[in-house]
């Protein structure tokens, strides 16, 4: 099962029946004051309310009065159903992490006593054990011990995945559960901060924080609402100037009908939907099951400019395999692939297997019963670098010594035990000269000799990714840059660097490089993404601006990173890439669409409520003339002005829940189609919109 | 035929103003950056001594802040001093017609409006001010304001072009820099011209004349054409008589018109070309000029054609109430427009006789901020305000958060943006409201209806955005107005001011980032579509009601046959 995936078309019956629900809760002051806009539209329903009410109590309702006041009400509660209906969709997901986290029972070490309490009694620091079927109870770091661990209900995938004790995978996640082995575990966080908490207070309304772009685009949507309000409250005054001075009728002019004019003005489009927009990009990372420590760094995936990447596992595949044989003079092909596969045949390395594979596929060698050999096999050590097998004589063969191993490690291996001067050997200069090839080539020469003679060279080779070639082309166009990181020697990184169509890489690499490359693109303005696991990528991942960590990693890179990935999968940057831009491209053409919408209104509303100035008796005054999209009678275009205002939210929900479908392209092709869609879209729709209304208005004889 | 003329007319002027304006730009880049100049030779050694005078180091450099109570300090101290001069001219010497002390309101909405560079006259100036307090009071400020200007422009740019960095200059620097180098300089060329053209420069008291007709006639007479000179360069727009540039002696010829014009909208636009070399991105810089060219051609363009087109009224002749007949339509048009762009406000027509619709263009111009090409320094540093506008939005549209020049927008930004657009919004139409409610505001409008509306409204958008022409018809010199002109002067030039300054603080400690392909860019013809775009839209959004119930309705009403 995959996160979420089954809880998520976009409208789940019972996502809808409980958002329904909390539009009406959501309508506490207390709630809607977060959202100034929405709040606003929440006071003119209420005053209208209030104006209807005591008409009522008057006997002297009218009817128009009523359907703007309910239509007011309908925009908030729209709002309100937007939010919670991208809340629902995410809590559908973090349920499901919830649901691991709630039923567990932790067994706390304290010396050698152990006590049972409850998981959320544990805090930061504690020590627990955990054996076969025990849940582990929050997140924390294996500090003895090594256990395969169920992470399924965090990440979907079956497959059960070794935590231990040091190195890398050190880490493990609240919720998770033990099935084989016992680990000790050192708790690192309390209740209610791990990551999952983390995540379900961002898709929660309630507790989010507004991330700093969602301010800004605040700030601003607050401006043109002042800005809207002192409009529409002025209009009344300069109305009444009219009706004072030259004794106009400004009768037409009540205070249902400026606080229509008002909620039709401001951005309530964008303001209704602001919140489920950035709680739907949270939701669109956890169905890519990446987990987000903060708003901010999803925004800032978006401006990403530089992107570190590690070559294997995300630009390659995970290993290097044997790719080819080439012999040395004199000797077969065959034969060097038969003393290749001799010499791996006890490697359990994925090379080893591939060169035994290899040998296999292209001529048939099978892997021989190795007992049946008297061989004894010479394992890799860091020492000498080299691997291979001694077989003992027999009456078809005498005895035979296979090495295979690096350029320099069978250099060392044959002046130090021949003691020939190998740099006079014409093979070794062959040998050099193979080398130096395949390096180009972006592969790796292994060279295998046989009683201290050439047999010939193995290239490995590092098998680039499917496609990946494809996905940095799209990243340049989006002008983003990648940057390889790789602990192969330089030939080899330029030729892997070509074949993968990367900007830069940075070769032979050690830790701290990839740190320093963070800072000086920083030191440039660049803002740099990275994605790393190990124990000594952490200050790289905590200097770049979003660093990923993978959730195989160790409890160290998972706190020094700003998002996780819980299926340790390099290339998710670029999926996290595209849901920021995604993210900031919805709001940016809601606020366009929001704001082009205006006009139509004022054509509406305006010579609704100035038309009858200086009008000569039994015809329009001439501001009458405004009205372009002859709408039927004032009520009728203001009613459908609402109306439409109201609607529109709705309409859109769908939009901000998916987010604008995100094409990799120039920034002056998408601004060009999105001015075009949002911009001179949103000046032309609402004019198509509210006439449409005001003639089903008339038609239900609303008015 | 004369439309001809007017269109060859109007070419003219736009080649000599682009022309000059793109030199100036350059000598203005030079000055500022401190490179060898025509002039660096006469002035660099009076510039050296000035500082030695004032006691300024001019190697200081300043924060936003130190720069801000620089400037505030200064302004400041030039309000209480021009307060005091009008209230004791009379014993201040170089008063030949013995004009009395002025009223407090009425001396302190003058000095608001000469600090603030709007140079809105509630007062008349031959009948009021002595020489003495035109010249050191007034003129001064007309320099002050229009270098103030210059400053906090300098300020903008120098934020923009900066690294990770604090420093923003130096006020007395830039101040003394833009006073020397630029406007007086550039004051002195044009007051020769105007005084060739018949412009009067004296210090002699009227002169009393008997016409040929045997009837007395008092001639104003005074040191008019150095006064003119900066009052159009400065953008400061305070004639010199009450009637400014209608009135012979302030601009006798067609030549004296046609460079009082220019000179209107010369160093704003020049400015725009400086903003560009300072910059190093001239591409940029030519698509704001751009922007503000086409927003000045369309202006002219409506005006013109609806005063050719004339009223019903009139069978089709053209307006020419209130007009010049030296001038004609087209050089009154080209003056209503460009002093209405560009904060300047001096008139050489009667705006309150314009057609409704070039009415509405003039207050549309001046509610808009004063922003095509617009006050000198605040012209562009109040663009500016549009443009971080336009990148925010659009910014958004591409997946990034919004950049200009590399430097993000955040809410610190957006915070100080939006209050430089409300506050001068915000006060056009909360005091016209006032105006046009309270007795005391009803009580200055000479036309009611559609007209005194506009009267209320135009006062009001001209304080507020530190323009100063009058629509003429509203009686300004009371106590409600002059207490709420001076305010909303006050609030338009440092409402705007302040935040801008704020903005440079802000964005002056940011790192710039490089430009991508996937960078928003600012020096495309789409990005000069949005930003005009931008202005229109949240222009026409804030004022659409006001002006179709003023301007609007009243033209509608001509077109039926009714007029105010």
């Amino acid at each position: 099962m995959e996160l979420g995936k089954a809880a998520t078309p976009l409208f789940d019956k019972k996502i809808i029946t409980r958002a329904v629900v909390d539009s009406f809760t959501k309508l506490d002051p207390r709630t809607l004051i977060k959202n100034p806009v929405i709040f606003l539209v929440g006071a003119g329903a209420l005053v209208t309310t209030y104006i209807v009410a005591s008409d009522i109590i008057n006997h002297t309702a009218v009817l128009f009065d009523m359907q703007i006041c309910v239509w007011l009400w309908f925009t908030v509660l729209f709002s309100n159903f937007a939010e919670a209906i991208a809340e629902g969709r995410g809590k559908a997901q973090t349920d499901n992490l919830r649901k691991s986290r709630t039923t567990t029972s932790a067994r706390k070490l304290e010396g050698d006593k152990e006590t049972i309490i409850s998981a959320m009694d544990i805090r930061k620091g504690d020590i627990v054990v955990c054996e076969t079927n025990d849940i582990i109870p929050a997140d924390g770091e294996v500090i003895e011990g090594i256990a395969s661990v169920d992470e399924s209900a965090i990440t979907g995938e079956s497959a059960p995945v070794i935590r231990e004790a040091g190195g890398d995978r050190s880490a493990v996640t609240g919720g998770t559960r033990v099935i084989s082995d016992r680990i000790v575990v050192q708790i690192s966080t309390n209740p209610g901060e791990t990551y999952i908490d983390k995540m379900i207070t961002l898709v929660e309304g309630a507790k989010r924080k507004k991330t700093p772009n969602e301010i800004a685009l605040s700030i601003l949507l607050i401006g043109l609402t002042i800005v809207f309000s002192a409009v529409v409250v002025t209009l009344w005054y300069f109305l009444n100037y009219y009706h004072v001075t030259s004794g106009q009728d400004t009768s037409i002019v009540s205070v249902p009908i400026l606080i229509s004019l008002l909620v039709c003005l401001i951005p309530t489009t964008i303001g209704g939907l602001l919140s489920a927009i950035g709680i739907s990009g949270m939701d669109r990372l956890l169905k890519h099951n990446v987990i987000a420590m903060s708003g901010r760094a999803v925004e800032a995936a978006g401006d990403i400019d530089v992107l570190l990447l590690d070559k294997t596992g995300t630009i390659t595949l995970g290993n290097r395999m044997a790719a080819d044989f080439i012999p040395a003079p004199g000797i077969t092909e065959e034969e060097l692939a038969d003393a290749a596969q001799l010499a791996s045949l006890a490697d359990e390395t994925p090379e080893g297997r591939s060169i035994v594979v290899l040998a296999k596929d292209k001529f048939g060698i099978r892997g021989r019963d190795i007992k049946n050999l008297q061989a004894t096999f010479i394992p890799f050590t860091a020492q000498t670098q080299m691997s291979g097998v001694n077989i003992a004589a027999t009456s078809a063969h005498s005895e035979r010594i296979i090495r295979k191993g690096s350029l320099e490690a069978i250099k060392r291996y044959l002046s130090t035990e021949s003691k020939i001067d190998i740099h006079k050997q014409s093979d070794y200069l062959f040998t050099h000269m193979i080398g130096v090839d395949i390096a180009l080539e972006g592969g790796t020469p292994l060279i295998v000799v046989e009683n201290m003679r050439l047999l010939g060279v193995i290239q490995l080779k590092d098998i680039v990714k499917g496609g990946i070639k494809e996905r940095f082309a799209q990243l340049r166009k989006m002008g983003i840059r990648t940057v390889m990181i790789t602990g192969d020697n330089k030939l080899t990184a330029t030729a892997i660097a070509a074949e993968a169509g990367v900007d830069d890489f940075i070769a032979e690499a050690k830790p701290e490089d990839k740190l320093r490359r963070i800072r000086e693109e920083q030191a440039q303005g660049k803002m740099v993404g990275m994605i790393g696991d190990g124990t000594n990528d952490a200050p790289a991942l905590a200097q770049a601006d979003v660093g990923i960590a993978m959730n195989s990693g160790t409890q160290a890179a998972r706190e020094a990173g700003n998002m996780i990935d819980l299926d340790s999968n390099p290339t998710k940057l670029i999926e996290v890439v595209e849901i920021g831009k995604q993210l900031l491209m919805t709001r940016g053409a809601l606020t366009t669409f929001s704001i082009a919408n205006d006009v139509s209104k004022y054509f509406a509303i305006i010579p609704a409520i100035t038309g009858t100035l200086f009008a000569v008796e039994g015809s329009h005054g001439p501001l009458a003339a405004l009205n372009i999209m002859g709408l039927a009678t004032p009520q009728s275009a203001v009613l459908s002005a609402v109306i439409f205002n109201a609607l529109i939210i709705i309409a859109l929900i769908p939009l901000a829940l998916k987010g604008i479908t995100y094409k990799p392209e120039g920034a002056d092709t998408i601004l060009r189609r999105h001015i075009l869609l949002y911009g001179i879209g949103g000046l032309a729709l609402p004019f198509v919109c509210i006439k449409v209304i005001d003639m089903l208005v008339v038609w239900l004889h609303l008015v | 035929m004369i439309i001809i003329s007017d269109m060859l007319q109007f070419l003219l002027f736009l080649a000599a103003f682009i022309t000059l304006a793109y030199i100036l730009g350059k000598y203005f880049d030079s000055v500022f950056t401190g490179k060898e100049n025509i002039l660096s030779r006469i002035i660099g050694p009076i510039e050296k001594y000035t500082y030695k005078l004032l006691g300024v180091n001019s190697t200081k450099q300043m924060n936003w802040k130190e720069y801000t109570w620089a400037l505030l300090l200064l302004n400041g101290l030039g309000l209480v001093l021009l307060v005091a001069m009008q209230l004791l001219q009379n014993l201040l010497p170089a008063n030949p017609e013995k004009l009395p002390a002025v009223g407090f309101w009425l001396s302190l909405n003058t000095a608001i409006s000469f600090v603030t560079n709007t140079n809105w006259q509630a007062y008349a100036g031959e009948t009021t001010l002595s020489y003495f307090v035109q010249m050191f009071g007034l003129t001064v400020q007309n320099f002050l304001s229009a270098a103030t200007g210059i400053a906090v422009l300098l300020v903008l740019i120098r934020a923009i072009g900066t690294r990770k960095g604090e420093d923003l200059g130096n006020y007395w620097v830039d101040m003394t820099r833009a006073i020397l180098y630029i406007l007086i300089p550039l004051s002195i060329v044009m007051a020769v011209f105007l005084v060739s053209q018949g412009v009067v420069q004296s210090f002699s008291s009227y002169a009393h004349v008997t016409t040929i007709e045997g009837a007395k006639q008092v001639i104003p007479l005074g040191p008019a054409a150095s006064q003119v000179a900066i009052k159009q360069l400065g953008t400061n727009g305070g004639g010199y008589f009450n009637a400014n540039s209608a009135f012979p002696l302030e601009n006798p010829t067609y030549w004296s018109n046609f460079f009082q014009v220019l000179s209107i909208i010369l160093i704003p636009g020049a400015l725009v070309f400086m903003f560009g070399f300072m910059l190093n991105s001239k591409k940029h810089a030519r698509i704001v000029f751009g922007v503000m060219l086409f927003l000045f051609v369309a202006g002219v363009a409506v005006s013109y054609v609806s005063e050719m087109s004339g009223s019903p009224l009139y069978k089709g002749t053209v307006l020419m109430e209130g007009k010049e007949v030296r001038f004609g339509v087209f050089q009154s048009i080209l003056w209503s427009v460009a002093t209405t762009v560009a904060s300047n406000g001096s008139v050489n027509a009667m705006h309150s006789s314009l057609s409704p619709v070039s009415g509405l263009i003039c207050m549309l111009n001046m509610q808009l901020g004063e922003i095509i090409f617009g006050g000198v320094g605040s012209g562009l540093y109040g663009m500016f305000l549009f443009i971080l506008l336009t990148v925010f939005i659009a910014g958004l549209m591409i997946g990034r958060t919004p950049e200009y020049f590399g430097k993000k927008i955040e809410a610190a930004e957006m915070r100080w943006v939006m209050a430089a657009v409300l506050i001068p919004n915000l006060v056009v139409l909360l005091f016209s409201a006032a105006g046009l409610y309270l007795r005391d505001g009803l009580a200055g409008i000479a036309n009611p209806g559609p007209h005194g509306l506009s009267e209320v409204l135009y006062a009001f958008s001209s304080a507020a955005n530190n323009n100063g022409s009058a629509f003429a018809g509203l009686n300004a010199n009371t106590n409600f107005y002059n207490i709420l002109t001076g305010m909303a002067m006050l609030c338009g030039r440092f409402g705007v001011i302040v935040p801008v300054m704020a903005i440079s603080g802000s964005l002056v400690k940011k790192n710039i980032a490089p430009v991508t392909s996937g960078t928003f860019r600012t020096d495309t013809l789409l990005f000069a579509f949005l930003l005009t775009g931008v202005i229109l839209i949240v222009g026409a959004l804030t004022f659409f009601p006001v002006l179709a119930i003023g301007p609007g309705l009243e033209q509608l009403l001509m077109y039926l046959g009714k007029t105010f």
